[in-house]
């Protein structure tokens, strides 16, 4: 599918696209979005990416292998559920949050740090799978 | 304490490291540990005949009412004395046995791994502890038993006594919960005091029942017997030392400590003598059939542990008074006898006792060694083991009813192992010595010193019994919930029908060695009997589940994707569809039902044509496509509903899925190879049969109240709580964060899956 169109396209789509599901992935707490939204449209985004310009394209300008992202993810998320515990002597996934919000991104918590776990475990995974499958045919 | 009983597992993770130090000269240092340890322990001993009882306590999982809690009694110093005291010697006489073995360094670990396990069984004063430690005994002892890796018996048998002794286990975790519910608490101590509670409440007979089944399994009982002279594949050490001295007496060790808890019932006492009987007996008999110096030695044990279960069965003081003297006997003449065994077998390559002769020409002082613990296991006296069985005669003698016939039963025992102890410690050394065995080298001293002295100290402690009798065997006696006070144990009682048996016993088994002399042929003949023993079902049972399991994988897991969908949409339809038959009222109340809209009816129709489409068209890109329109369509059906959340997902996961499905489609062989006119009506049938069940469920839903609790709580909390205003997202990542976390795992997990499957490029040697 390498027609110039799309080629042009996916070079402005891939930002646009990426800076839309961080957004997404930052307003889930307040309005529909989240962190597995996100991470979906973040794959989209590369996909869409390898499409246009060939998926040994794609996977220079990741220059990490999309799998290692899940393993960071999970510790994110695995650490900010145990950070209560370490930290203030709280129960497992208790919140934990700043006194006072923030303006654009409202109040920050353990929960946004969980969620951009989330968000990097569904990019890694997506991806690999679809790279993984897409290299095999 | 606690540091003790550790030490043995700390040693082990040291062994990793630093393993490769002790495999040469320095191996005989690791020695030192059940040396402190015995040190440690015997130190207590004055304390202890004073009637003190030393308790630990370690907090571990106090929610869960476990923690490392030991107690230091009578009984627990008699083993920890035998385990450290036994496990000194045989970690010396190791050092020499497997001198350059490549594995030495692991055996070692596994040893001290084993010793560490069993000292945690004996000191634990919560069931829960003691259940792990059984559990470590039985997990060091499969290793031990499989040490020599490479040979296929060792592995076989190592899985067998792992399983035998693992099903115990699990029954004995099973009667402990069952215990800890009726006392409420896991404190062994605490329920000595509840003894008539436990009898008398309903599960007494399960409770006990399922302790029996742990006991018998480790301490080798009838019917669960027979792993035990399989686990003679394991290098000598270690069947001295678990298989004999100390291991397999930690199901007698159980039965001794839950004496006082469930003991003194008919139930507890009828079952043990009866077990303890048959099995005695049983194996007894066996001893005559075998030539396999090893073989025979196992037999003898497996008698041994049946005499002790069967005294423990009678429940008075004499009878277990006799218990843990003869455990002590029992473990000093076994123990030396396997040692001497060892040594034969290293120096002459044979352990055939039909072979074997005049021995102690060559090999003198391993030769004294046998003979002393021939004479303490035969009871001759001045032997410890002739007080052993004047107690064990003692003690049957004050049963009621059936005394008489226990007796003969014990007697009968006694004279096959008098027999037993012979032919193993005595009949090597005497005689003329062939010819093939004069050059004969005497081993190192590291080797017959160690059996040496656990039979002079079998023969010390029986002319001196006044070292043993009020130090340890009283307060042992005691921690049995029996009055243990004067105890004085003498080799001379007068003459009384004791006496009368022990002559009789003497006599009979002196003529039954010079009559019956072990020989192939007679363990040819036995052999044939083979197929009834317990042994042998097990194994028809195994090889039965073998095939069982295989039929079974084959008919489900037959590798066709379409299968698996057709048998789990099967499964649900006849699972759901039972249950909706039942309780499905199958009445709707349309007032409740919304009008429908212009979009609603438009959305329906296009799903309608593209499942339609998707039914028939002949081209998989336009299946697939139309897949993605009635995915699309949900997408809608949800934007209508106002569950924006849902829909974004829902619009992603769709343009992905179609994005999977043509990738994988691009691999597919181009011509098509569509399913017949016969299976498309099976196929048929089954998935409106599915959708018909979906609907139905969906329908019953909605007929039902549902409790807005839960819903409401969220929906109430969401800000309050996690400062979230989409109640959706703060359930993800708040509420029910957990669930999250492992889903996100199960992600990775099948990511990993994929990808592992996709690269696995097999090397064709690896290929089926």
């Amino acid at each position: 599918m390498k027609t110039i169109i799309l080629r042009t396209a996916s070079d402005y789509l891939l930002p646009v696209l990426l800076i839309f599901s961080i957004f997404i992935l930052l307003r889930g707490h307040y309005l529909p979005g989240g962190g597995f939204v996100g991470g979906l449209i973040a794959s989209i985004a590369f996909v869409l990416h390898s499409f246009a310009n060939g998926l040994s394209n794609t996977k220079a300008l990741l220059r990490i292998h999309p799998g290692f992202l899940m393993p960071v993810g999970l510790g994110l998320a695995f650490l900010s559920a145990i950070a209560p515990i370490l930290g203030f002597g709280l129960p497992l996934m208790t919140g934990i949050w700043m006194p006072e919000p923030i303006s654009v991104l409202g109040t920050i918590g353990s929960a946004l740090f969980f969620d951009i776990g989330v968000y990097l475990v569904v990019i890694g995974v997506t991806l690999t799978i679809i790279f993984t499958i897409s290299e095999s045919a | 304490m606690l540091v003790a009983i550790l030490l043995g597992f700390i040693f082990s993770l040291f062994l990793v490291l630093a393993g490769k130090f002790f495999k040469g000269k320095l191996a005989i240092l690791s020695a030192t540990i059940p040396l402190v340890l015995f040190i440690y322990f015997a130190q207590f001993l004055g304390r202890i005949s004073n009637g003190e009882v030393i308790t630990q306590h370690n907090s571990w999982i106090p929610s869960f009412n476990v923690n490392l809690d030991f107690t230091l009694d009578g009984l627990s110093l008699l083993f920890s004395l035998m385990i450290t005291g036994i496990g000194f010697l045989v970690f010396v006489y190791t050092a020499a046995y497997l001198k350059n073995h490549k594995y030495l360094d692991r055996f070692y670990g596994y040893l001290s791994m084993f010793m560490a396990s069993m000292l945690g069984l004996v000191l634990s004063d919560n069931l829960i502890t003691l259940f792990i430690f059984w559990e470590l005994t039985s997990i060091s002892s499969f290793f031990l038993i499989g040490f020599n890796n490479s040979n296929e018996g060792s592995r076989k048998s190592a899985i067998q006594a792992l399983a035998i002794t693992g099903l115990g286990g699990l029954t004995l975790l099973a009667g402990s919960i069952f215990l800890g519910s009726v006392t409420g608490t896991y404190s062994i101590s605490e329920m000595l005091n509840s003894g008539a509670e436990i009898a008398a409440s309903p599960y007494y007979i399960l409770i006990v029942s399922l302790f029996f089944i742990a006991a018998f399994t480790k301490s080798a009982q009838f019917p669960f017997h027979f792993w035990l002279p399989d686990a003679m594949k394991a290098p000598t050490p270690v069947s001295t030392y678990l298989h004999s001295a100390t291991m397999v007496k930690a199901g007698v060790y159980l039965l001794m400590r839950f004496t006082p808890v469930l003991g003194n019932q008919e139930f507890w006492n009828t079952t043990l003598i009866i077990v303890g009987a048959i099995t005695m007996i049983y194996s007894a008999i066996h001893m005559l059939f075998r030539t396999d110096l090893k073989g025979i030695l196992a037999y003898s044990t497996i008698t041994a542990l049946g005499i002790m279960v069967f005294m423990i069965g009678q429940g008075s003081r004499d009878a277990l008074l006799a218990t843990a003297l003869f455990i002590i006997v029992h473990a000093l003449y076994k123990a030396t006898l396997f040692l001497v065994t060892g040594i034969i077998d290293l120096q002459t390559g044979t352990r055939d006792v039909t072979v074997l002769r005049g021995l102690r020409k060559v090999l003198l002082p391993v030769a004294i060694a046998g003979f002393l613990a021939a004479i303490s296991s035969a009871g001759i006296p001045p032997s410890l083991g002739f007080l052993g069985k004047e107690l064990i005669y003692e003690g049957t003698l004050q049963v009621g009813g059936t005394a008489v016939l226990l007796v003969v039963l014990i007697v009968i025992t006694k004279i096959l192992l008098f027999y037993a102890g012979f032919v193993a410690g005595v009949t090597p050394f005497m005689g003329k010595l062939p010819e093939a065995y004069q050059k004969v080298k005497m081993p190192s001293p590291i080797l017959w010193v160690a059996p040496l002295i656990l039979a002079l100290a079998g023969i010390l402690f029986g002319i001196f019994p006044g070292i043993i009798d009020s130090s340890l065997l009283t307060p042992a006696v005691n921690s049995m919930g029996a009055d243990g006070a004067d105890i004085h144990l003498k080799l001379w009682h007068g003459f009384n029908i004791v006496l009368l048996l022990s002559a009789i016993t003497i006599a009979a088994g002196t003529i039954l060695y010079f009559k019956v002399k072990p020989s192939a042929e007679l363990e040819n003949r036995i052999s044939k009997l083979e197929f009834i023993s317990p042994k042998s079902i097990n194994e028809g049972f195994g090889n039965l589940f073998t095939k069982f399991s295989d039929l079974w994988t084959n008919f489900f897991q037959n590798g066709y994707l379409r299968n698996y969908v057709k048998t789990i949409m099967i499964f649900m339809i006849v699972l759901t569809g039972y249950k909706l038959f039942k309780t499905a009222t199958f009445s709707l109340d349309y007032s409740t039902l919304l009008e429908l809209t212009v979009y609603e009816v438009t959305i329906c129709l296009v799903m309608l044509v593209s499942i339609l489409y998707t039914l028939f068209t002949s081209s998989r890109l336009a299946a697939v496509a139309s897949m993605g329109v009635i995915g699309y369509s949900i997408c809608l059906v949800f934007v209508f509903y106002s569950a924006p959340d849902l829909a974004m997902t829902q619009f992603s996961i769709d343009t992905l899925t179609v994005i999977l499905f043509v990738l994988v489609l691009y691999r597919l062989p181009k011509y098509l190879n569509l399913s017949d006119y016969k299976m498309r009506i099976k196929d048929g049938i089954i998935s409106i049969a599915f959708g018909s069940i979906i609907t139905i469920l969906i329908l019953e839903v909605i007929a039902e109240q549902v409790g807005r609790n839960v819903s409401e709580y969220y929906a109430h909390n969401a800000y309050l709580l996690a400062h979230g205003k989409n109640v959706v997202n703060v359930i993800l990542v708040d509420f029910r964060g957990v669930d999250t976390l492992i889903e996100i795992s199960v992600l990775a997990i099948a990511a990993i899956g994929v990808f592992g499957l996709l690269k696995l490029r097999l090397k064709r040697s690896d290929q089926r």
